[in-house]
């Protein structure tokens, strides 16, 4: 995993290609990043660098994390998030991260929160595909039916039944970037990305391996 | 939404045709073949005008061999070199979905101005 950006959706449109042809794109509000910290084995168990996004007024961070900053030579940050850098790569703290560490053709996976659909049933929630809406089918035209046997006399773990859908975090791999402005840090990204407009993701590059065909 | 809207910007023609849904247009197309570029013509009557900003589309019906074909645009697309309009229509719909019923005389459209 290389170089990784916080950023904010802030929806979809379309755009042209050189060919002429529309491509769908997400527009992602990305960086500036500033890396605050790097996690060593040896002091913290596991090698990471840590990066915030969106500045944030000096009262609302706590004194512990206003150690943090000040070492790394910035004013306070909103949201911070860690990523693994690629053997090789060298980052330092206080160093900047722009949509420039993109650029246009490269794959990356986008990772957000999804939206959040409270407590649905198992039609919306694992695509089940319901009852008969006719035919003497009563009150259970959209219930998941059978869930197991009665000489089996319990459920099986993991069924898939009803319960709390979305508001976790996704990641979607392999999306191509159609563009990147550097001036207005923004980055044009293939296709859709989890989470409603205004929420808060990570784009990183996709790791070599898993990069052969993508979207 | 308005650094949305100025993504979209960019990609806008300058020069919107003004062309509204009854007239007949001549769409010149760019048309690339085995890495030659050539312009093709596809003309016939505009029956709607669908979207707004970079998404906006208009949809050209014609009579092709007896066939009724319909062809979908993208307004901003670059792949249109330019419209031209042949013939103003006077038209009380915005959307002329009903041409798809009437077959000769009936389909015609009188001429505005």
């Amino acid at each position: 995993m290389m170089a990784a950006i916080i950023g904010r959706k802030l929806g979809m449109t379309q755009v042209f290609d050189e060919a002429g042809n529309v491509v769908p794109v997400t527009v992602i509000q990305a960086g500036p990043c500033i890396v605050t910290e790097i996690r060593t084995p040896k002091r913290d168990g596991y090698a990471a660098v840590q990066v915030g996004f969106e500045p944030v007024a000096e009262r609302k961070v706590t004194k512990p994390m206003k150690g943090v900053f000040a070492r790394a030579k910035t004013a306070p940050r909103r949201l911070l998030r860690e990523f693994i850098p690629t053997a090789g790569e060298t980052y330092a703290v206080g160093q900047e991260i722009t949509v420039a560490a993109f650029g246009g053709g490269d794959l990356v996976d986008v990772i957000g929160t999804s939206r959040g659909r409270g407590f649905a049933g198992g039609i919306k929630r694992h695509n089940f595909r319901g009852q008969r809406d006719t035919h003497g089918v009563s009150l259970m035209h959209r219930a998941i039916g059978s869930i197991g046997s009665s000489s089996m006399g319990r459920v099986w773990p993991g069924k898939r039944m009803p319960g709390r859908h979305g508001g976790k975090r996704v990641t979607v791999k392999g999306l191509r970037v159609v563009k990147v402005d550097a001036g207005g840090h923004l980055l044009l990204v293939r296709g859709a990305i989890p989470g409603p407009r205004g929420s808060v993701v990570m784009v990183r590059k996709t790791a070599a391996a898993a990069r052969p065909g993508g979207r | 939404m308005d650094r949305l809207a100025a993504v979209e910007q960019d990609q806008l023609k300058t020069a919107t045709p003004g062309f509204t849904p009854g007239d007949t247009v001549r769409v010149h197309l760019k048309v690339t073949e085995g890495g030659r570029e050539r312009i093709q013509a596809f003309e016939g009557v505009v029956t709607a005008r669908k979207g707004g900003g970079v998404r906006e589309t208009f949809t050209v019906r014609r009579i092709s061999h007896g066939v009724g074909v319909e062809r979908i645009f993208p307004v901003h697309s670059p792949r249109i070199e330019r419209v031209e309009v042949t013939r103003k229509g006077k038209v009380r719909q915005a959307k002329l979905y009903y041409l798809r019923r009437k077959v000769g005389r009936e389909a015609k459209i009188k001429e505005n101005r």
